[in-house]
C-alpha cells in the first residue's frame, strides 16, 4: 500500500493511507501497526465499504475516513475518535464501549447495538434498529444524536444512555417508524417533534423535558453541531418530547413458579 | 377461597427426639422452611428436596419425603399437570423452571451399545500403555503441505489459531449472575487443573478470572453484558451464543434481585435492574451477519477462534453447514436436556430435539459436504457420564460440554429452582451468605476428581476398543450399536443396530 508523507497539519503525529482496493484486513492491521508506532491521527483516503475499522481499538487515537466505510465501523471500539466525511453503513458502534464517531452522512441500520458508552453522532438520516439494547454503567453514557430520521425499532430493549433524534429537513416524511422502545427499561429517547401513540412500544410513556433534560440536551446538541457542522439554530429545546420506560423491570410479572 | 390450592411436594420430618436444638438447620436452608420456636418447626410448603438441612444435621434427625397425598389416579392428567393448571389459575403468569428439561423422553445414549475387541485385534490395556486424549479445537486447513528439510520437515501451510485441551471434556457456559463467583471460580480452578477449558456464559467476566484467561472461553450473546475489548481478549476463544439448549428461540431474563454489586460491575448494568437478553441478536438476521459478527470478533481479538452456540433443532444441520461456511471454528451443539438458570418450562420441556440426533446429523451433513474440518463440534446439554461422553464422539463430537454435571459435583440437588435465588448449596445465588458456603477450592477439587475419573473411564473404554487415541473413536459410528430404536432413528444417527 503507497504510504503518503508524514503531515504535520495538526498537533499529532499524523499520516495519511490510501485504501483505495485494499482488503479490509490488510487495512486494519496497518492501522494497527500505525498506532502502534505512535500515530495519533490516521487518515484513511478512497475508502469504498472496507468492513472493520477501528473494531476493538483502545487507543486514543483519530481515525479521519475519507470514503464510504463498511459494516461494523467501531464495533468493540474502546477510545478512539472516527470522523466519516461520507456516509456509513450498517453496525456503526456495534457494542462500543467509549470513543466518538461522527458520520457527516447517513447511516444504516443497527447502530449502537449494545452500546455502552461513548458518542455516536450523524448528521443524516439512519435506518432500522438504532440503539437496541444501548446500556449504561457508572460515569459511561452513551448518547447517540441522529439529525435526520430513523427507522422502527428506534431504541427497543434499550437500557440505558441517550437517543437524540432531530428531524432536521424532514419534510412530510415521518420523524420515526414504529415500535420506537420497545422492550426499553432504562435510559431516555428524545424526539424533536410528536410521536403518535401507535408508534411506540408499550413499555414506554411520553413525559415533558425537565430542567436537567433540557440541560443536558443543550450541551449534546452544541457539541453535535460543533462536530457535524449542522444548522441548529432552527431547533429549539421547546419542541422536543422525553419517552421513558415506566419501569426497570417491565417483564417482572410474567411468571409463576 | 383457599390461597394456593397447590399441595406441598415435599414433607419434611423432624425427629425430635434426636434433635439437639443446634438449629444448623434453621441457619442451612436457603428456602426458609425452619424456624426455632422451643424446638424445630417447618414450614413443608418451602421445601424444594435440596437435602442442604439433612446434609448438615449432626444428629440425621432430619428426613424429606414426597408428600404420599393421594390423587385419584389420571393417566392423562397426571398430579404435575394438574398442579400447573392450579398455580397458572392463580398467578396468570408462565411457568418458570430451572435446570434440563425432565420429562421422560426416549434418551438415545441409553440405547446405544459400544464395541470391544476379542481375540482378533487385541484389546490395549491403559494402564500399561499411553493413550491420547488430547483434544484439539478449531478449523484445520483443508490440506497441508510439508517441505523436506535437512533432516526433518517443516510444515508450509499456515494453521491459524487452534485450542490445546488435554481432554476431549470442558466446562459449558454458565453465566455470573445465574451462578455464583464462587462456582466460577471452582471451574476456572478445575480447567486449570485439568487442561481444559471453562465458558464464561454470558454475563462477564469477573476481574479476579482474569488470570484464568488461558483456561476461558468468552461469551457475547445478544444482551452483550460485559463484553469489551480488554474481555474479549482475555480468553483463548469468543463463542457467540445464539442459541441455549435448554431454552431455544427465547431470550434469556435474570431478574433485578441477582443483580447485586459484583454482578452489576462485571455485567457492567445498573444494580437492581433486570437483565434483558433479546431472542436474537439484533445484529445477526442471516448467516451473513453471523459471519459479519464472527469477523468482527476476530478482528477485534486478532484472529482468536470463534465458536458458535446453537441450540439442537429440527433443521440443525442446515443451520450447521451455514455456521461452519460463515466462518466459525467452533460448532457447540447445546441438545434439549441442557441445563439453565431459568427459563419457561414449556419451552425447556417441548423445544428442541436431542444432542444425539443433531449431533450425528450435523457430523453427516458436513462430511458430505466436504466441510467437517472447517471446524470443531462440541456436544453438550445432556453428557452425563464418560459413557455419554464416549459416544458423543463416536457420533461425530470432537469434545463434550458439561454443565449440569459440573454443578451436581458441587453439591446441586436438581431441585430446580435456580430462579429464585435462594441455592442452599452457594451454586445458583447471590445472597452472600449461601455464595460462601462453596470454597472455590474444595469445588476444583471436586471437579478435577470428577472429570479425572470419567478420563480414566473414557481411556478403558478406547483400550477395550483397541484404540490408543481418542482421535480414532471421533465419528467411529462402527464402533457403536443401537439397542430398542425404531429403525428410523438408527438410520437417521448412521449405526447399525446389535446383531449386525
Amino acid at each position: 500500500m503507497p504510504r503518503a508523507a508524514t503531515n504535520d497539519r495538526t498537533e499529532l503525529k499524523s499520516i495519511t493511507l490510501d485504501a483505495g482496493g485494499v482488503y479490509y484486513k490488510d487495512l486494519n492491521s496497518q492501522v494497527r501497526g500505525l498506532i502502534d508506532e505512535g500515530y495519533e491521527e490516521i487518515v484513511l483516503q478512497g475508502v469504498n465499504g472496507q468492513r472493520y475499522i477501528g473494531d476493538g481499538l483502545t487507543q486514543k487515537v483519530k481515525i479521519i475516513i475519507e470514503g464510504v466505510p463498511g459494516n461494523d465501523l467501531g464495533a468493540f471500539m474502546d477510545g478512539p475518535t472516527v470522523i466519516v466525511n461520507d456516509n456509513a453503513q450498517d453496525g456503526v458502534g456495534n457494542t462500543m464501549n467509549s470513543g466518538k464517531i461522527v458520520v457527516k452522512g447517513h447511516a444504516g441500520d443497527v447502530l449502537g447495538y449494545g452500546m455502552r458508552g461513548g458518542r455516536v453522532f450523524v448528521l443524516g438520516d439512519v435506518g432500522y434498529r438504532i440503539g437496541i439494547h444501548m446500556k449504561s454503567f457508572k460515569d459511561q453514557v452513551p448518547v447517540i444524536v441522529a439529525g435526520g430520521r430513523a427507522g422502527d425499532f428506534f431504541g427497543e430493549y434499550m437500557a440505558g444512555g441517550v437517543l437524540v433524534l432531530l428531524g432536521l429537513e424532514l419534510g412530510d416524511s415521518p420523524l420515526v417508524g414504529s415500535y420506537v422502545g420497545t422492550g426499553m427499561h432504562g435510559g431516555a429517547i428524545f424526539l424533536r417533534g410528536e410521536v403518535c401513540d401507535h408508534q411506540l412500544g408499550s413499555e414506554v410513556r411520553v413525559y415533558p423535558l425537565e430542567e436537567e433534560d433540557r440541560c443536558q440536551l443543550e450541551g449534546l446538541l452544541a457539541e453535535f453541531a460543533e462536530d457535524t457542522g449542522a444548522d441548529l439554530s432552527g431547533v429549539s429545546l421547546d419542541d422536543f418530547v422525553k419517552l421513558q420506560p415506566f419501569s426497570h423491570r417491565p417483564y417482572g410479572n410474567m411468571y409463576c413458579y | 377461597m383457599a390461597g394456593n390450592m397447590v399441595t406441598s411436594e415435599f414433607l419434611v420430618q423432624v425427629d425430635h427426639e434426636r434433635c439437639r436444638k443446634c438449629k444448623r438447620c434453621t441457619l442451612n436452608c436457603g428456602f426458609g422452611v425452619f424456624d426455632f420456636k422451643d424446638r424445630v418447626t417447618a414450614d413443608t410448603s418451602k421445601c424444594v428436596a435440596c437435602h442442604r438441612c439433612v446434609v448438615f444435621c449432626p444428629e440425621e434427625a432430619i428426613t424429606v419425603a414426597r408428600n404420599p397425598l393421594a390423587f385419584r389416579e389420571h393417566s392423562s392428567w397426571d398430579v404435575d399437570r394438574r398442579k400447573a393448571i392450579w398455580k397458572q389459575a392463580q398467578d396468570s403468569g408462565m411457568l418458570l423452571t430451572g435446570m434440563g428439561n425432565d420429562l421422560p423422553w426416549l434418551n438415545v445414549f441409553d440405547h446405544l451399545l459400544i464395541d470391544a475387541c476379542q481375540v482378533t485385534n487385541p484389546s490395549i490395556d491403559p494402564l500399561r500403555e499411553p493413550m491420547e486424549l488430547r483434544t484439539y479445537l478449531g478449523r484445520r486447513p483443508d490440506r497441508v503441505e510439508v517441505e523436506r528439510s535437512d533432516g526433518g520437515f517443516k510444515l508450509d501451510t499456515e494453521v491459524g489459531n487452534i485450542i490445546k485441551l488435554d481432554i476431549p471434556i470442558m466446562f459449558s457456559g454458565m453465566s455470573y449472575g445465574s451462578v455464583s463467583i464462587n462456582v466460577h471460580k471452582s471451574l476456572a480452578l478445575a480447567a486449570q487443573r485439568l487442561g481444559t477449558v471453562m465458558n464464561t456464559g454470558e454475563g462477564g467476566l469477573h476481574e479476579e478470572l482474569y488470570p484464568y484467561g488461558d483456561h476461558i472461553i468468552v461469551q457475547c450473546a445478544s444482551g452483550r453484558f460485559g463484553v469489551h475489548s480488554e474481555y474479549l481478549n482475555k480468553g483463548v476463544a469468543v463463542e457467540i451464543k445464539v442459541g441455549q439448549g435448554a431454552k431455544p428461540g427465547i431470550g434469556g431474563h435474570l431478574p433485578g434481585e441477582k443483580i447485586g454489586r459484583e454482578v452489576s460491575s462485571t455485567r457492567m448494568i445498573p444494580v437492581g435492574t433486570d437483565a434483558l437478553s433479546p431472542a436474537p441478536h439484533h445484529d445477526i438476521y442471516s448467516i451473513e451477519d453471523l459471519r459479519q459478527l464472527i469477523y468482527a470478533l476476530k478482528e477485534a481479538t486478532g484472529y482468536k477462534p470463534v465458536s458458535v452456540k446453537i441450540a439442537t433443532v429440527h433443521n440443525v444441520a442446515a443451520i450447521a453447514s451455514g455456521i461452519a461456511r460463515a466462518g466459525a471454528d467452533i460448532i457447540y451443539l447445546d441438545g434439549f436436556r441442557g441445563g439453565t438458570g431459568a427459563s419457561p418450562a414449556v419451552v425447556r420441556d417441548h423445544v428442541g430435539i436431542p444432542l444425539e440426533i443433531a449431533l450425528a446429523v450435523v457430523d453427516q451433513q458436513l462430511r458430505s459436504e466436504g466441510i467437517r474440518n472447517w471446524v470443531s463440534i462440541i456436544a453438550a446439554g445432556g453428557i452425563r457420564s464418560s459413557a455419554d461422553v464416549a459416544k458423543a464422539i463416536a457420533l461425530g463430537a470432537d469434545a463434550v460440554g458439561v454443565g449440569t454435571a459440573a454443578l451436581i459435583a458441587l453439591g446441586c440437588r436438581l431441585c430446580q429452582k435456580c430462579y429464585t435465588g435462594n441455592c442452599s448449596w452457594g451454586i445458583a445465588t447471590q445472597r452472600p451468605e449461601l455464595v460462601g458456603r462453596l470454597d472455590p477450592d474444595w469445588g476444583a477439587e471436586r471437579l478435577v476428581n470428577l472429570i479425572n475419573a470419567w478420563s480414566l473411564e473414557l481411556k478403558e473404554i478406547l483400550g477395550a476398543l483397541g484404540v490408543n487415541a481418542v482421535e480414532s473413536l471421533r465419528g467411529n459410528r462402527e464402533r457403536l450399536r443401537s439397542l430398542g430404536l425404531d429403525e428410523m432413528t438408527t438410520e437417521i444417527l448412521d449405526v447399525k443396530p446389535a446383531g449386525r
